[in-house]
Order: C-alpha cells, then structure tokens, then sequence
C-alpha cells in the first residue's frame, strides 16, 4: 500500500470509529509475526459492521483480537491489513439469573463475566488456561480448560450468537434460551474457527450455579499406562467426576542431558514413600480391594497435596524424582468432584478408595488448567479416543529426543505438550558448529511427523498451536483434516474475498 | 420429471436390486407423511439402501437425473422434516440399522443410522453404559433422525441434546461424496465444526450413513418423584426453587389438569387425586448426591403447597410415575378426536405468564389446550384439541396454535425446542429471525447443497440463490406447490396420528 493509500485507510476507518479509536499498528500488533498497519477499535457492533463493510469495499484483510493471548496460534494471516480491538464491545449486557442465562460482549474478559455471574452465585463452565482470555478469544479458538470433562467445550454451551459477516452484514444464531433448534446453529461453526468466518460481536451462554462444594482428588503416577488404567477406572465408576487432569512434567526422562541434576526438593511430598513401589490402580470398573483406604491419607491442609511452590518455567526445569540407575517420571492424576456438601465428602471419600493413595483437597494442585508450555515452546494439543491417549504420549516419548512434558483433560482424551522450542545447551556440544537451530526444527518436525502417523491409526489429531518462527517454517502447524473440501466450502461462502484473518486455519483457510 | 424418476430407478433396481426400489403406487402412499400427518405428499420413489454405499449410490442418482432427495429414518418426525417430494426420491436408513462397534473404554459406539435410539442403550447396558439423549419415541425412533432434528427429550435439562452426545458422523453428501466430520471417537478435531452444523439441519445437509455416539456411565442412583398440586402456580414455583437452589434435576416435567385427565383415561397411571398439576422430578448420579438432591427437593416442593410427593426408588416405581408423562401425548387422544402437539420455548421465568396467556387464547378461541412440558427448560409442549368433523375447527386450532410459537418469540423463545421447523414451521422463522439471520445460515446450505436437492423447502421459508442455480429453483417450486395441495389436503384426512 502506498503511504496516501494508507493514509486513505486511516481516514475511513477514523470516519467510521472516531479519530481516536485509530492509530498505526506497532510491533506489539503483529499476528504470529505479520504486522497489520491500522490498528481500531469500534464502539459497538454496528461500527464493527460498518468497518468490515468498509474494509470488503477496500479489499482490506481483518484480523480480531481480545486480550490477544492466542494472537499467535495457528498459522500467520497471509495478510492483515486492519487489527480490530475489541475491547469496546465488552459487557455482561444482561444475565438472566433465574434463567441460568447470560449474554455478553465479545471483548469482555472471561474473568468480568465469571464476576458479575459470582453476584448471583453463578459461573460459566469455562476454565480456560489462558486465564486473560475474552469471550471472543476463547470461543474463536475452542479453549477449554478441566471442566470440560463435566461440561463440554464452549460450543457445548453457547446457545445464540451474534456476528458481523465478511460482507458487513449483522447476523444471528440461537437465542435465549437452552433448548432451541430453529434453523442452523452457527455458533457451532463459528466456534472454534479461528475469526475465518465471521466476527463475533456477542455471545449468549448457558450458565451454571457454582456448586456447593467440591474436592480434588490427586494420586501421582509415573508413565501414560498407569493414568490411563486409572483413567478407565474413574470412567467406569459412578463418581462422575468433573474433570480428570493429568500433570507429567516430564515424559521421558531419558532424554534429560545426563550431567543435569534437578530434583527439587518438597515439591511432591508422596506418602508412602518410594514411588516405584506404589501399587497400579485397579482396572476396568472392578472395586479395589477392601481396606485399600487406609492407605489413602486424607487431609484437610490443603498444602500438604498443593504445596506452594512457584510455578515451574519450563519442562527442562521440572521436578524428577531420581533413583540410581534408572531415572523415574514423577506425574499426577487429579479428579476434581463438584456437588453437595454432603455427596462430596462421600464421593471424594469413595474416590480415593479407588485411586489407592490419593490424598483430598479443596484446592487445585498448583498446575491444575494450565498449559504445560510458555511463550516460547512448541505448544501441541493432542486429541484421541480416551482409552488411546497413552499410546499418543508413548509415540511421543519415543520419537523426541529432547524433554517433553505433558499436561491435559485425560478423562476426555486430550492432552497439551510442551516440546522445547530450541536445542538444549548441551546438544551444542554434539552438533560440532553451525547454528543448532534449523537441526532442532527439523529434529521438531520429525517429532511431530512421527506422533501424527500414530495419530492416524488411533483416529487423533495433533495441532501445533504455537511455535517459535524458525520450527513453523518447518511444520504443518494443523495436520490434515476430513472434510476439507466442505470447510473450504463453507469459508467461501461467508468470506469470498478471503479477508477475515486468511491462511490462519486448517488447509490454509 | 417422471422419465427422469423412471430412469433412475431402473439403475438403481440394477445396482440396489429390485426390493431396494418402490415405484408401485400403493405402497409409495405409506410413505406420505412422517408423524406430522396434516401434511402429505407421495414421493416419486422410495430407496431402500442397506449400507452407506447404497446410499452414496442413491443420492449419486439423484443428482445425475436432477433430482431432489428426502431423507426418512423411522417416520416419528413431528415436524413434517421427512414430509416427501412428489418429484424426488424418498431415501429411507432403516435398513442401515447395524451397531457397527462399542468402545466401552473410551465410551464411544458407531452405530448406522436406522439403529433404534433406545437399541444403543440396550446394546451397551451390559458395561452399564447408556446413551443419553431420550425423545418420547425412543423405541422407535432411529439415531439418524435424532442426528437431522438435535432431538432431545426428558432429561436435557442436565444432559443436554443430540449434539452434545455425538462426536462425529460420515455423511453422504448432496453431491454424492461419503465425508467423515466431526472428531469420530475424540473429543474433538481441527477445523470447522461442520458436525456441529449438520446436526439439527433436519436433512437439508445431507444423510447421516454412520454416527459415532458417547455413551456414558450408567448413574449409581436414580431417584424420581411426583409431586401434586392444587394449582399449576406452585408446581412452577417449585421448579423455580429448585432451580434457584442451585440445583440440577435430570429432568422435571410439568402436565396439567386436562393431560392428567387424558393420562388417566388411557393408561390408568393413578396420580394423586384432584391434583391441577403435577410435577415429576427426577434426579441421579452418585448415590450419596441424589440422596442429598432427594431430601432437599422433596422440602421444596412441600414448602411450595405440593399436597403429595411420592417417591420411586426402583425402576418399577419409577416406571409407574412416569407412564402418566410418557404416554400423555397418544392419551390426548382420548379426550379429543384430533389435536395439534406444539413445540415452543420460553425463559423458564416466563412460563406462568406464557400459561395464562395460553389459557385465554385458548378461551376466546374456544379450543381446549392440554399442557405437558420440561418445566426445567421451557420447553412447552402445548396440545391443542379439535374434532376434525367440526367445520372450522382446525383452522381455530392451527390460529391457537400458531399464535402460541408468537407468544414464545414475544417472550424471547423458540418456536421449537426439539421437534424441528420442518416443513411444519418454516413460515415462522422469519418472526424469529431477521432475513440477515437467514440469509447467514441459508450460507452453509450453499456449501452443502448449491442445488437445494436435500430435503428442499424445509426450515426456511425462502430459498437462497447459491450462486448459479442449476435447477434447484425449479425444485424448490415444485415442492412449494406439492405442499400446498397436501395442505390444503390435509383438513379432510381423519387417519389415526402417529404422534409421540
């Protein structure tokens, strides 16, 4: 664009939003590296309209951003000419507290709307890990956190939209009410689209009552099959739980540099003793043996089973309880239990009975709902049938020559893992010179070829959310997808001209 | 039309072989209607696949001679979705109806699209696994059909819809292509939630040739109880407590007086005596939680004037206090030679003031309506009365019944919550949405379907151009004017409703 084009652009869009909900992008704006040139911020959704009206005529490409805490994911935009701000359209505009109903404005921070719920004893049963995220963030990409064991993805409780199509136009789905199935429920498709279709200006979701009380059941584990055994005996139970998480800082010991030394000390204080020695949980749905509770301490100090300690930086930096000889992963397996005061001293009873062990909290272990990852990781999301899992997680320990660390939503099959985002110190002293960087990406890449060929066998996917330039250059961030044709389909017919954030999705969507 | 329907039934009988193709007049009429017996029309023929190839083999003749498809399961659609084009194919899945694999594990079964909804549950039993969603006609009804219309049923209030319990389908496309959408036996997938969309789209999407489902653990326990009222008033007001409570019954059902009456009469089902309303709540899960649930509605509803709670504590109890409930939709049938079963939505707080609202339609229109609904979620299931041998008492039926989906919309509703638009409510959607709102949706019929040679005429009251049409205007036409004659048909045929 020429500087007068630009500065045309600039015009139109203070026209539409004021002088002062423009000014030129900076580097702060950039879109998984590509630097839009406007930035703007409309008031409400008929200025947001009337800017993507502006911007067809203009053939400008758009990108939304919230918080801008996922800004990032997926691939870079092929092009993005106009940032859209929406932190204007923010607001629980109303919560229909009797109706367990509340509608709100997409740049509104998910913690603003679990606050205004909180008035009324009410939340949204979404805990996602990106804890700054919007409503308009956290449903353009999907993001759910533990609960959606208990309670579904966004999309399972977003019951009306409304949005600003490609073309300018303002359009709706659903409504206000739970149980509606009149016409087509766009909000499906828009949730989980990453702004490729439509931009969301409000959102209206079933809510839920906070539950009156709940426990965290945590019992450590030490390889994929062994949470996964306890995985299918919580499935197969009757406690239905909430969430089961999965927490293993570090999935293959092996590949830790074998000069480092890093335990740390009180950061999981096992009862019990060794761990290597602890019994595997019982299978299928069979009850455990009697008498096996007396072996599960329950506490009511909750720092005994969530000491407080900082967050751990990166996988690299993680605990491991170390044993001559043979090094050993130390992970968790967490239930969270919601209900009444009196079934949940029951059930969270009943729960360790089950995980033989287990110790009962009212608080979270401290890595509950957070990603196993940071900024500059290569950041995976891994979904399979529940009961496949751990095959996922052993084809990645066996393919990565590097540390890998796990975390996730096991009770539903998917898992987030966070792979080293640059070669190790020490891996410089086996590559003899040259830039370490373009081996480890391709060392990445194989990695991640390797898990997919597993993934296809086991009908999972992985996606790669986030990655450092140098390693994207080098991967498919999304695998390939069933239905291609079909989304290519559906994205041609909301957005023709492939303005709205081009070439962040799926087959280059 | 009739050569090209001709043509492709010949082909078909060589690839399908002869029983899988109906021409033969008499039988193609038993195929007219689905459970929405007011609208009629006989398709041009009727396709008996047996596996997803079949299918593709169908749909695949379809589009080479040109012509429109409706897709039928089990025929207990309420809402006309399975209502025939006179020009087109009829493509019937009972056939498919094999339960292909059970992942007790990873809590997941594919199942064809014939299968019962209710033959899954029984299937996976055995792991004390179940699967969720439960229309009335559950027996019956078959799981692609529950995958066209998002059906729900009793227990949505806590368990949600179709949607929330299938994780992915194979879909034989309009153009004829076999896709997979959706996660399979995952969780999820990358890409567009097309399954998401294509479930409720009521077949204007494409056929569903494989559904994989999510099964859940059978509850420990399971507690349900009836309470009697004197008046429809407190049973509301017990609901809302409940609700407020902070508490979520599995399902909680409301009937009045006149479908208690009906409920009587048919099945004998023996609620208290002289109760205005009852309310049937269910609750389960764990054992220690349902107890907990039990007690403190049991004191809600007493608190809220309930003159008897009676509680069930097996599934023979339990099965009694429901007979009244399940069966109240046929029961009508013996207060009232003919009757219209709605299906709106309103905000659980506005239910009392939709009722009276009701009430006084139904008054100035001199037309009994019976009321049945999921008091937990709005769901109004409003059965108007007429006697079809009356003059003029269907269309005062159909105004009452008409003028309580606006009620609905007024209030902020739906003018469905389970039955689907069909062909039955197509008119209504543009009181509920703007154009634009249609128009958005009318998108994805485009990528699907640019020819609209999938269930044509249904949800929306006007087509929209994809771009170049090619013949599928004509289409839309000619079934415009095939519902309309089985309209204007519709008053004078008295055979008995097939209505669940």
């Amino acid at each position: 664009m020429t500087a007068a084009a630009t500065e045309a652009v600039a015009d139109l869009l203070r026209g539409i939003c004021g002088p002062d909900a423009v000014r030129p992008a900076g580097h702060g704006d950039a879109v998984g590296g590509r630097r839009p040139t406007w930035v703007t911020a409309p008031a409400d959704a008929a200025e947001l309209a009337a800017l993507v009206r502006a911007c067809a005529e203009q053939d400008l490409a758009i990108v939304a951003r919230g918080e801008g805490s996922k800004i990032d994911w997926g691939n870079p935009p092929r092009r993005v000419d106009v940032l859209v701000d929406m932190g204007r359209l923010a607001g629980v505009y109303r919560h229909d507290a009797d109706d367990l109903v509340a509608t709100v404005g997409a740049g509104t921070p998910l913690r603003a709307v679990q606050a205004a719920l909180a008035k009324r004893n009410q939340r949204l049963a979404i805990d996602p890990a990106s804890t700054d995220a919007t409503i308009g963030g956290l449903l353009a990409v999907g993001e759910a956190g533990p609960l959606r064991l208990g309670y579904g993805t966004p999309r399972d409780q977003l019951i009306g939209v409304e949005f600003v199509r490609a073309d300018g136009v303002i359009g709706h789905s659903g409504g206000r009410v739970v149980k509606n199935v009149a016409g087509y429920d766009l909000g499906k498709l828009l949730a989980g689209s990453y702004g490729t279709l439509a931009l969301v200006t409000s959102a209206t979701f079933r809510v839920h009552p906070k539950p009156m009380a709940s426990a965290y059941v945590s019992r450590p584990v030490t390889s994929p099959m062994e949470a996964h055994d306890l995985v299918i005996a919580l499935l197969g139970s009757g406690l239905a739980p909430a969430a089961i998480e999965l927490d293993l800082p570090i999935i293959n010991p092996g590949a830790l540099p074998p000069m480092v030394s890093r335990p740390t000390p009180g950061r999981r204080a096992m009862p019990g003793g060794s761990l290597a020695e602890r019994p595997r949980p019982a299978t299928g749905s069979a009850a455990p043996a009697a008498g096996s509770g007396a072996t599960s301490p329950e506490t009511s100090d909750a720092s005994a089973a969530s000491p407080d300690v900082p967050r751990l930086p990166d996988a690299a930096r993680s605990s491991r309880t170390e044993r001559p000889g043979r090094p050993t992963t130390t992970g968790t397996v967490a239930v969270l239990l919601e209900g009444t005061t009196a079934g949940i001293k029951a059930r969270a009873s009943d729960a360790s009975k089950l995980m033989r062990g287990a110790t009962v909290s009212e608080r979270p272990p401290d890595w509950w709902g957070r990603y196993p990852f940071h900024a500059d990781d290569v950041a995976l999301k891994i979904a399979t049938p529940t009961a496949d899992l751990y095959a996922a997680l052993y084809a990645l320990r066996d393919a990565a020559g590097f540390p890998v660390s796990v975390r996730g939503s096991v009770g539903v099959g998917v898992c987030y893992a966070s792979l080293p985002g640059r070669p190790a110190a020490s891996s410089t002293i086996e590559a003899p010179r040259g830039d370490p960087m373009p081996r480890h990406a391709r060392q990445i890449a194989d990695v991640i070829s390797a898990l997919r060929t597993t993934l296809i066998a086991r009908g999972g996917s992985c996606v790669v959310m986030n990655a450092p330039p140098a390693i994207r250059d080098a991967v498919d961030m999304w695998p390939d997808v069933n239905g291609l044709e079909l989304m290519r389909a559906v994205k041609r017919q909301f957005d023709p001209g492939d303005r709205l954030s081009p070439g962040r999705f799926v087959g280059g969507i | 039309m009739t050569t090209a329907l001709d043509k492709l039934a010949t082909q078909l009988r060589g690839e399908l072989g002869s029983a899988a193709v109906i021409t033969d007049p008499a039988l193609l009429r038993t195929y007219e209607c689905d459970g929405l017996t007011a609208y009629r029309a006989v398709p041009g023929v009727v396709l008996l696949p047996t596996d997803a190839y079949e299918v593709q083999a169908c749909v695949r003749a379809c589009r080479d001679a040109g012509v429109p498809f409706v897709a039928r399961g089990s025929g207990t659609g309420l809402s006309g979705g399975a209502l025939p084009v006179a020009t087109g194919a009829l493509i019937v899945t009972a056939k498919l109806n094999r339960i292909l694999d059970i992942d007790p594990e990873s809590q997941r079964a594919i199942v064809e699209p014939g299968v019962f909804n209710a033959a899954i549950s029984q299937a996976v039993a055995g792991h004390r696994l179940y699967y969720a969603p439960d229309p009335s006609s559950q027996q019956i009804c078959s799981i692609g059909g529950n995958v066209a219309e998002n059906s729900g049923g009793a227990h949505c209030l806590k368990y949600g819809f179709t949607v929330h319990h299938v994780t992915g389908i194979e879909i034989c496309t309009p153009d004829g292509e076999l896709v997979t959408i959706g996660a399979g036996k995952a969780a999820e997938a990358p890409g567009y939630d097309l399954m998401g969309v294509f479930i409720g789209s009521e077949g204007t999407l494409g056929i569903a040739t494989k559904v994989y489902v999510r099964l859940l653990r059978q509850p420990d326990a399971v507690v349900t109880m009836l309470a009697a009222y004197d008046d429809m008033e407190s049973a509301g007001a017990s609901v809302a407590a409940i609700i407020a409570a902070g508490l979520t019954p599995a399902a909680a059902e409301i009937m009045d007086a006149l479908a208690i009456s009906a409920a009587e009469k048919a099945v004998d089902c023996r609620y208290p005596a002289g109760a205005g309303a009852v309310l049937v709540v269910e609750v389960d899960g764990p054992a220690a939680e349902v107890a907990a649930e039990h007690a403190a509605i049991d004191a809600i509803c007493r608190a809220n004037n309930a003159f008897e709670v009676r509680t069930a504590v097996d599934a023979t109890e339990r099965a009694a206090l429901w007979r009244g409930r399940k069966s109240a939709f046929a029961a009508v049938g013996r207060i009232s030679p003919d009757y219209v079963v709605q299906d709106g939505v309103v905000p659980r707080t506005a239910l009392a003031t939709v009722l009276t609202q009701i009430e006084a339609l139904a008054a100035q229109h001199g037309v009994r309506v019976a009321n049945v609904f999921h008091a937990g979620d709005g769901n109004l299931h409003p059965l108007v009365l007429y006697d079809a041998a009356v003059d003029g008492a269907l269309a005062a039926a159909e105004e009452v019944s008409g003028a309580i989906l606006n009620l609905c919309i007024d209030h902020g509703g739906s003018i469905t919550g389970e039955h689907g638009v069909g062909v039955e409510k197509a008119s209504f959607m543009a009181n509920m949405f703007t154009a634009d709102d249609l128009d958005s949706m009318q998108l994805v019929r485009c990528a699907f379907d640019p020819d609209s040679r999938a269930n044509p005429g249904k949800v929306f009251p006007t087509p929209r151009l994809c771009g170049e049409p090619r013949g599928g205007r004509a289409a839309e036409a000619a079934l415009a004017s095939a519902i309309a004659a089985a309209k204007a048909a519709g008053a004078t045929v008295d055979d008995e409703p097939v209505v669940w």
